[in-house]
This record gives structure tokens, sequence and C-alpha cells, in this order.
């Protein structure tokens, strides 16, 4: 699958009122091009750190299912935050990595997940459950289940590597962003 | 019963009374009066963080959540907030207090009494610039004086509300130690 076309299957898996944290980069950007909606919070800049913004946020709203787009040069790092994921061990967490073994958003340097499968760090850190893997079929499969049973648990999904596609920036600026998702998520 | 009531309390029953209302951070031994009480209480909720930046990141997403948070860290911690505190908080209009130890301080000898001896080396040069960096990433930075405490910390937090970025309280050694 390419980037564009797992966010999409991921995105159109999540119901309007669940919460939602992009990392930076092209995920983020893939999936504002997809499916915005006033639950999605684009992070730009501060990578790494989408993980933290999540599990901050899933442990102050424990009734809202919170779900975290990430890449594998993100959750790379800040691998540390894996363990305050599992450590925490909030039921409504969910930690969608897109893995490429590059850093798509720079031109496609190698990263190191390659040789270091994220989800087995997930899952010796102490995350419930961790599934990788690469298939349309396979998603669409657990995309059915994955959400029902309960957190912090890990979908990593394998994607082509691919050259820099036209998607576009996220257009709303970041303050608007912050006001927009904090509104949906306190209401 | 006794009425008395270390500053370590007194300085969480402050932040209590101003709304705080989301503890994390990454501990030093000069508030450390204050984490003994975060990590005994069950009720602070608090969340010990990893790294300081990671520490800011749980903090954003508790603000997007609805909390006004508290970041606690020593100042070696700023060095690693940096791109967290201007590129995420600053930008995204994140508001955070952040408690900050000031290890190395440079006209406060951290040796025993009288020998003048310098805090360890590791702190030194980030102790010596701790104004002027807090300064130039633009944080509003306060120095928590007993005396004080309440109106400077009621001040910044007035900052805080008002410019919806980060502010700092800046931790010098013996306030918060018990």
């Amino acid at each position: 699958m390419t980037r564009a076309e797992a966010v999409a299957r991921v995105a159109d898996a999540l119901r309007p009122d669940w919460l939602t944290i992009a990392c930076n980069g092209l995920i983020g950007r893939e999936l504002y091009a997809h499916a915005d909606a006033p639950s999605r919070f684009y992070m730009i800049g501060s990578m790494g750190l989408a993980s933290s913004i999540g599990l901050g946020l899933a442990l102050v709203r424990p009734l809202r299912t919170v779900v975290v787009f990430d890449g594998d040069g993100n959750v790379l790092m800040s691998m540390g935050a894996l363990g305050s994921i599992a450590a925490a061990a909030p039921a409504n967490f969910y930690h969608v990595v897109f893995d490429n073994e590059a850093h798509g958003s720079t031109g496609g340097q190698c990263t190191i997940s390659g040789r270091v499968p994220i989800e087995r760090v997930a899952a010796a850190a102490g995350y419930g459950r961790t599934i990788r893997l690469r298939s349309a079929a396979e998603l669409n499969h657990t995309l059915s289940t994955f959400f029902i049973e309960p957190g912090p648990a890990m979908l990593l999904v394998e994607i082509e590597r691919c050259d820099a596609p036209s998607v576009g920036r996220v257009e709303p600026a970041p303050a608007e962003l912050t006001v927009r998702f904090r509104r949906n998520a306190m209401g | 019963m006794t009425s008395y009531q270390s500053a370590s309390q007194q300085f969480l029953d402050l932040l209590e009374h101003l709304g705080y209302n989301f503890f994390t951070g990454v501990p030093c031994s000069l508030f450390e009066g204050v984490t003994r009480i975060l990590d005994r209480e069950a009720r602070y909720g608090y969340v010990s963080a990893v790294r300081e930046d990671s520490a800011l990141g749980l903090a954003a997403g508790a603000y997007l959540g609805g909390r006004q948070p508290v970041v606690f860290m020593q100042n070696s911690g700023l060095g690693v907030s940096v791109n967290a505190i201007v590129s995420l908080n600053q930008i995204y209009d994140i508001p955070a207090l952040l408690v900050v130890s000031w290890r190395g301080h440079p006209r406060r000898p951290e040796g025993p009494e009288g020998r003048g001896d310098e805090d360890a080396p590791e702190h030194l040069i980030m102790g010596a610039v701790m104004e002027d960096f807090l300064s130039l990433l633009k944080i509003p930075f306060a120095l928590l004086e007993p005396a004080t405490m309440s109106q400077d910390v009621s001040e910044l937090t007035r900052t805080m509300h008002a410019t919806r970025k980060p502010v700092a309280l800046v931790v010098p050694k013996g306030v918060l130690q018990q």
C-alpha cells in the first residue's frame, strides 16, 4: 500500500467523535487531505511527540477513544514514550504506525525500523496488543476489530517507500487547530 | 494535630488554588519535596515522564483535553525541551507552567556552607545562562521566593492565561526540598 492508501483506509475506520493526533510530516498531511475533522489535531514541528500528546489526552479524557497516527521516524525518536504509554496503560489509546523504513518527508533517507521492529519494542514495553501487517486485505480485516478491544494497542502498517507526493500542507494555522480541537475534545 | 505544612505542600496547594490540575515532569533534588508528595498521593495523577520534551507533549495533550498543566524539570531539561517549547507550545498557543530548578546558580554556591563549592560541573554552563536562555526563548519567568510565592505564581499564571504560552517558575536551592 502507498502511504495515502493506508492512511485513508485507517481514517475511514474511525468514528467522527474519536480524537486523532497525527504526527508531523506527510502522514498528517495525508490525513488532513483525505478526511479533515474538528476531532483531528495535526502536529507539525515537534517530531516524536505525537504519542506523548495522545497519551496526555487519553489520560484526561478516558471516555473518548484516542488514536495516534505516527511514523517510524517519529516513534524511533521518542522510544521512551512507548514505555510511558505501556506504564500508564490507558484502555482508550490506540497507536497506528505507518512504517516505510524511511524519513519520507525529508527525501526518503533510511531509518532503522527495518532492523528494529517497532511493534516488538511496544510489546516488550507492555502494550496489550501489537499487530504488524502489510496488505490492504489484512488491514481491512484487522480494522474491523482493532478499535473494539481495549488499548493500549499498536497497529503497525508496512507501507511503500514512495516519492514525495504532491499532498498539500495542513491549512489552518496551528493556534486555530488548538482552539478547534480543544472545543471538540472538551465537548 | 499539627497545623504545620511543608513548603512543598503549600506550593502544591497554591497551584491547585490557581487552577492547575495536571502534573507531569522529571524530578530534580531541588524540588524533591514536591515530587515526594506527587508520587505518594494518587489524587494528583502525577505522570512521571521519561524526558522533559515528552512531559511537554503529555502536558499539551492534557491541555487539549481541557486541563491546566504543570511540567516539573531540572534546568538541564530545558535544553531537552527547546524544540517542544518553540515548535509545539508557542506556535499552537498551548500554555503550561514550567517549574524549573536552578542548578548551577552562579551566585549561590551549592557546596557545604562556608566552602563556596560550586555545583557539579554539568550544571555550571546552563546555570550561568538560565535567565538569558529563558529570555532568548521569550519565556516569561519568575524566581520562586518564599516570601512572595503566592503573588509571584499568581502573576505568572495571569501572564500564562493572557498569552496562552508557557511560563517558567525558577526554583532555587532550598525552597522546595522539604
